[in-house]
């Protein structure tokens, strides 16, 4: 009975990646924050306010790529993001069950 | 030594080189080898368009005069590729699902395939972009001329003109080549793309050697280079290295506004792109690149201004570094970057901008021109790759001009700001349009022509210096000596650096113009249509469908986008299309779907308001008619409705359900009572049955020994044949009742006489039961007209259940007759304990019976036989709660006239 093992897997995996769709919505306000704070460091000189924004800005690069692979690898089930664009077909229409499934 | 024949001829193998790189990719693109080609990585790298010739050169120039400031220039998309799940992935879905080929025709679509926008955005780009390239030519110029200076023992000075010319010719012959080789319908090209990312590695290879030779081979590492910023810190005048506030975020915000809308980036990010997986590896990989390109930024300025000789262009530092140090190779590593970077930018910008003036100006003005021909005139593709070619060397001619005309000099970053400044006036109508439903077309007119206007009042005309277009006089005291009309200081707000001032106002009135007049107008049907697919790309992938539209010209259709889009794809798509609706060779029927899909073909090819031009010449006015986009607009309304419709269905048949629930509950109740009642009535038969052959036996055996005797027994014999035959007359009864067979004999009859003859009747069970009875007799004389034999049969058995279930120590029965709304009411109230209200809703059920009190004579039927006779007598007998004890009301209908009548 595979259907009867999957959904606790699946639920869990859906979960993981709407979390994940959130903290990618949230990163780019983590930077702002991070690139604005140099300007309440007015003590600072341009060495130390240079290297505190390479660090930050690095950190920021390798959230966002844990991120993005992370969205990679647990494909969204709702819809296919990859659909071929040059085919003359239209795109098949998601199914709406499994779109609105268990959102919160 | 470095030569001038050795920079050329390195130059000219490297030219020569991207040309094979281009050439070969276009080629295993056409042979469908393009796994590679279609790589996130090519991706990534073809973004760099955004470092310019301004960024590799002018960057190390802004460091040396302002310090960290220059890296918000790479902040501001470093913010937007990080973000791409909030902003870009819409942005690149839309542009695949509405086949866009430019930022012009992106807004054009979404506000109803208005070719009046694109229009508007054209001009934006192009004057906006305009320095921007002959801001790349200078570079390039400046570039060669370093060279010259420093050796200009070994070789003649080049003239700077004519490099320019050169340089400008080259590109647009590259351009054209490779940007204009075919009217892919995806408006992609492989082989730009693939030399543009060539081109990437090669100028973050030189800058990061430039870097690295600075910091460990000049600098003296990490450590050394902290000194000389310090160094350098101390050195600037005043507070130019500070941080300031306004212009940190202002530059920042300006730049990733700037990257999402400046042409040749909007080409590369949403035109060239054509799956999310790429955008999801270059939301990190971008970053990097840019991280990796401002590294060593910082490095380069401090140790320039360290070690060469006061003076010294800060923003040729990445080349004069080199030479001062003697490293030729290195040199000519950071020249070729430093053209990779010019070329690139020139390149894709002018391929962008090409199709946004061939799309939205010259192929809606040839249409014009020959309107009534679209489907039989010459060859459209000839017509728009000429039309492309033409504006591509029309571009070029422009940034050359321009940049004769300025004469170089003006500092690299000064005008990168500016052009910055310009095309960002379009992102409140493309964001907007993007997340708000309710944007409009003249919103977004009005917003991106206000704030063009004020971007050119306020930076773009003072920046031609004293000597251009606004005198001394003008900047200093605004117009007509109007103070707070200042250019520099507009509305009296002074504390503004000239940049983040342009930057605030044009933003700001732009956004208020776009979203007040958005707010006010009335959006068409098309527009509408337009702007929910926009808005709600990410939920829906299909567009919706309409009615038919009536038979039109496939064969039309089929001649025009043969001519537009080539015949092989024209004919693969129409045959695919008919095999689809079922129907063979090339002509499918002309559905909305295929309209639909046609337009939006073509439109890759010749932007959306054209396509929708062209479709509609030949399908002629009845065709995409405003009532048939209303009509599928509609569509999802529809849905709306009919799932409301459903669910009030649902409502109803949830009640219904309750309903039957609540039937069967007392259906099951009654089935238990009926079964219970049989087991009753067998035993009130049997009772009787078995005295009556008892006795009956003992008669016939001769047991009785006297007369006296026989006479008893014969008489209970008797008793219990008539008990038995009342039993059985009330069953018929109710029987015949319940089958509506019986037959009333209406009569005129006062009501007390009723009363009278009903008390007479069960006279000898209220003497024995000793029952009193109250009544008002003088309440009594009403006449009524019904069948009062039936009537006085309920009124004896109500008098007769209060004498026999009356529970009171001295029971008495109050008879109240009333009369309201037409109808009279008897009541009967005694003063027992009443009925409990769970069995007040089963009293009037057959064979139900509150006790199995047997000896009270009843089967249980009393009430049943009187709810049956109130029905058929058209009145009803209710059960009244909230009285002293049981109390049962009567209702009958009262004809008023007889009544008066009878007084």
């Amino acid at each position: 009975m595979r259907f009867r093992r999957e959904p606790l897997f699946l639920a869990r995996q859906s979960y993981r990646r709407r979390r994940l769709e959130d903290a990618a919505r949230l990163l780019p306000i983590l930077g702002v924050f991070l690139f604005l704070l140099p300007l309440l460091a007015t003590g600072a000189g341009t060495a130390g306010q240079g290297m505190y924004l390479f660090a930050a800005w690095f950190g920021l690069i390798v959230a966002t790529a844990m991120i993005s692979r992370g969205l990679n690898r647990w494909p969204d089930m709702s819809h296919d993001p990859d659909e071929e664009a040059s085919s003359h077909t239209p795109a098949k229409p998601s199914d709406p069950t499994s779109q609105d499934e268990g959102r919160d | 030594m470095l030569s001038f024949n050795t920079l050329v001829a390195v130059c000219l193998l490297y030219v020569i080189f991207l040309f094979l790189v281009a050439f070969g990719a276009d080629r295993s693109a056409a042979r469908n080898k393009s796994r590679f080609l279609n790589s996130p990585l090519i991706y990534t790298l073809s973004l760099s368009v955004y470092c310019t010739a301004w960024t590799f050169y002018g960057a190390v120039g802004y460091a040396a005069r302002s310090g960290l400031e220059f890296v918000t220039i790479y902040l501001g998309p470093t913010l937007v590729m990080i973000g791409w799940w909030w902003f870009l992935r819409k942005l690149v879905r839309v542009g695949r699902a509405q086949r866009v080929t430019s930022i012009a025709d992106l807004l054009s679509s979404r506000y109803g395939k208005s070719n009046f926008l694109g229009v508007i955005v054209t001009v934006i780009a192009v004057v906006g972009t305009t320095p921007y390239i002959a801001l790349q030519l200078q570079s390039v110029t400046l570039a060669f001329s370093v060279f010259a200076r420093d050796r200009s023992a070994g070789w003649n000075a080049p003239d700077l003109d004519a490099t320019a010319l050169w340089v400008a010719g080259g590109l647009a012959l590259f351009t054209i080549l490779f940007g204009t080789r075919n009217l892919d319908v995806n408006e992609r090209h492989h082989g730009v793309v693939t030399a543009i990312a060539v081109e990437a590695v090669v100028k973050l290879v030189a800058l990061l050697a430039v870097g690295v030779f600075v910091v460990w081979g000049v600098g003296g590492g990490p450590a050394g280079i902290a000194d000389a910023i310090d160094e350098a810190m101390r050195n600037t005048p005043g507070e130019a290295w500070a941080i300031t506030g306004g212009r940190w975020v202002g530059l920042t915000f300006l730049s990733a506004a700037a990257f999402l809308t400046l042409p040749r980036m909007f080409h590369v990010l949403v035109v060239e792109n054509i799956g999310e997986r790429q955008l999801a590896v270059a939301s990190w990989a971008f970053p990097t690149y840019l991280f990796l390109m401002s590294l060593f930024v910082v490095p380069i300025a401090v140790v320039g201004l360290g070690t060469l000789p006061a003076g010294e262009n800060p923003d040729l530092f990445v080349l004069t570094i080199p030479l001062h140090f003697d490293r030729d190779g290195l040199a000519m590593l950071s020249f070729l970057g430093g053209f990779s970077s010019a070329t690139s930018m020139v390149i894709v910008a002018s391929i962008a901008l090409a199709t946004m003036v061939s799309n939205h100006i010259i192929m809606p003005i040839w249409l014009s021109i020959r309107s009534e021909e679209a489907s039989v005139s010459g060859d459209v593709r000839q017509v728009l790759l000429l039309a492309r070619r033409l504006s591509i060397i029309g571009v070029l001619v422009l940034g050359y001009l321009y940049f004769q005309m300025s004469g170089g000099g003006t500092a690299l970053a000064a005008i990168g700001m500016i052009s910055f400044t310009g095309v960002a006036q379009v992102l409140p109508a493309m964001a907007g349009g993007l997340f708000w439903r309710g944007a409009s077309r003249n919103g977004a007119a009005a917003g991106l022509i206000l704030g063009f206007t004020v971007w050119a009042y306020t930076l773009f005309l003072p920046s031609f210096g004293e000597a251009g277009v606004m005198s001394a006089t003008l900047l200093a005291e605004g117009p007509l000596g109007i103070a707070w009309l200042k250019p520099q200081a507009l509305f009296g707000v002074t504390g503004l650096d000239p940049v983040v001032h342009a930057v605030f106002w044009s933003m700001i009135l732009n956004s208020f113009a776009f979203v007040g007049v958005s707010l006010m107008s009335f959006p068409g049907p098309l527009e509408r249509l337009q702007g929910a697919q926009f808005v709600n790309v990410l939920d829906q992938t299909r567009p919706a469908q309409g009615g038919s539209f009536p038979a039109a010209a496939a064969e039309d259709l089929l001649v025009m986008a043969q001519r537009t889009m080539g015949a092989d794809a024209a004919q693969a798509l129409f045959q695919t299309q008919a095999s689809a609706q079922g129907k063979e060779g090339y002509l499918p029927d002309t559905t909305p779907d295929f309209i639909a899909l046609l337009e939006r073909e073509l439109s890759g090819s010749v932007g959306a308001a054209t396509a929708h031009a062209m479709i509609a010449q030949i399908m002629g006015g009845a065709t995409v008619s405003v009532d048939d986009l209303m009509a599928v607009a509609d569509e999802t309304q529809q849905m709306l409705v009919y799932s409301s419709q459903l669910e009030e269905k649902q409502k109803e048949l949830t009640t219904t359900a309750r309903q039957l629930s609540t039937a069967n509950d007392k259906l099951t109740q009654l089935s238990i009572q009926k079964d219970g009642f049989l087991s009753q009535i067998s035993h009130e038969l049997r009772t009787p049955m078995t005295s009556i052959r008892a006795f009956s036996e003992i008669l016939r055996d001769g047991g009785a020994k006297d007369a006296e005797a026989a006479g008893r027994h014969a008489s209970i014999i008797h008793d219990e044949a008539v008990r038995l035959t009342r039993l059985l007359d009330d069953l018929l009864d109710l029987s015949v009742l319940e089958n509506g067979q019986v037959q009333l004999n209406p009569q005129r009859e006062v009501l007390s006489k009723v009363l009278d003859r009903a008390v007479a009747a069960t006279q000898s069970l209220i003497a024995s039961q000793d029952l009193r009875i109250h009544r008002d007799q003088g309440r009594e004389q009403v006449i009524i007209t019904t069948d009062t034999d039936r009537l006085a049969q309920v009124f004896i058995n109500l008098i007769a259940n209060a004498a026999k279930y009356g529970d009171a120590k001295f029971k008495r029965l109050t008879i109240q007759v009333g009369e309201r709304d037409g109808a009279l009411r008897i009541d009967f109230v005694d003063n027992g304990s009443g009925i409990p209200t769970e069995s007040q809703v089963m009293i009037f059920e057959k064979f139900s019976r509150l006790t199995d009190n047997a000896a009270a004579g009843g089967a249980g039927l009393g009430l049943a036989i009187c709810r049956e006779v109130m029905d058929r007598l058209g009145g009803s007998i209710t059960y009244l709660p909230g009285q002293s004890g049981a109390a049962f009301r009567v209702t009958l209908p009262l004809e008023k006239i007889p009544h008066h009548v009878a007084n």
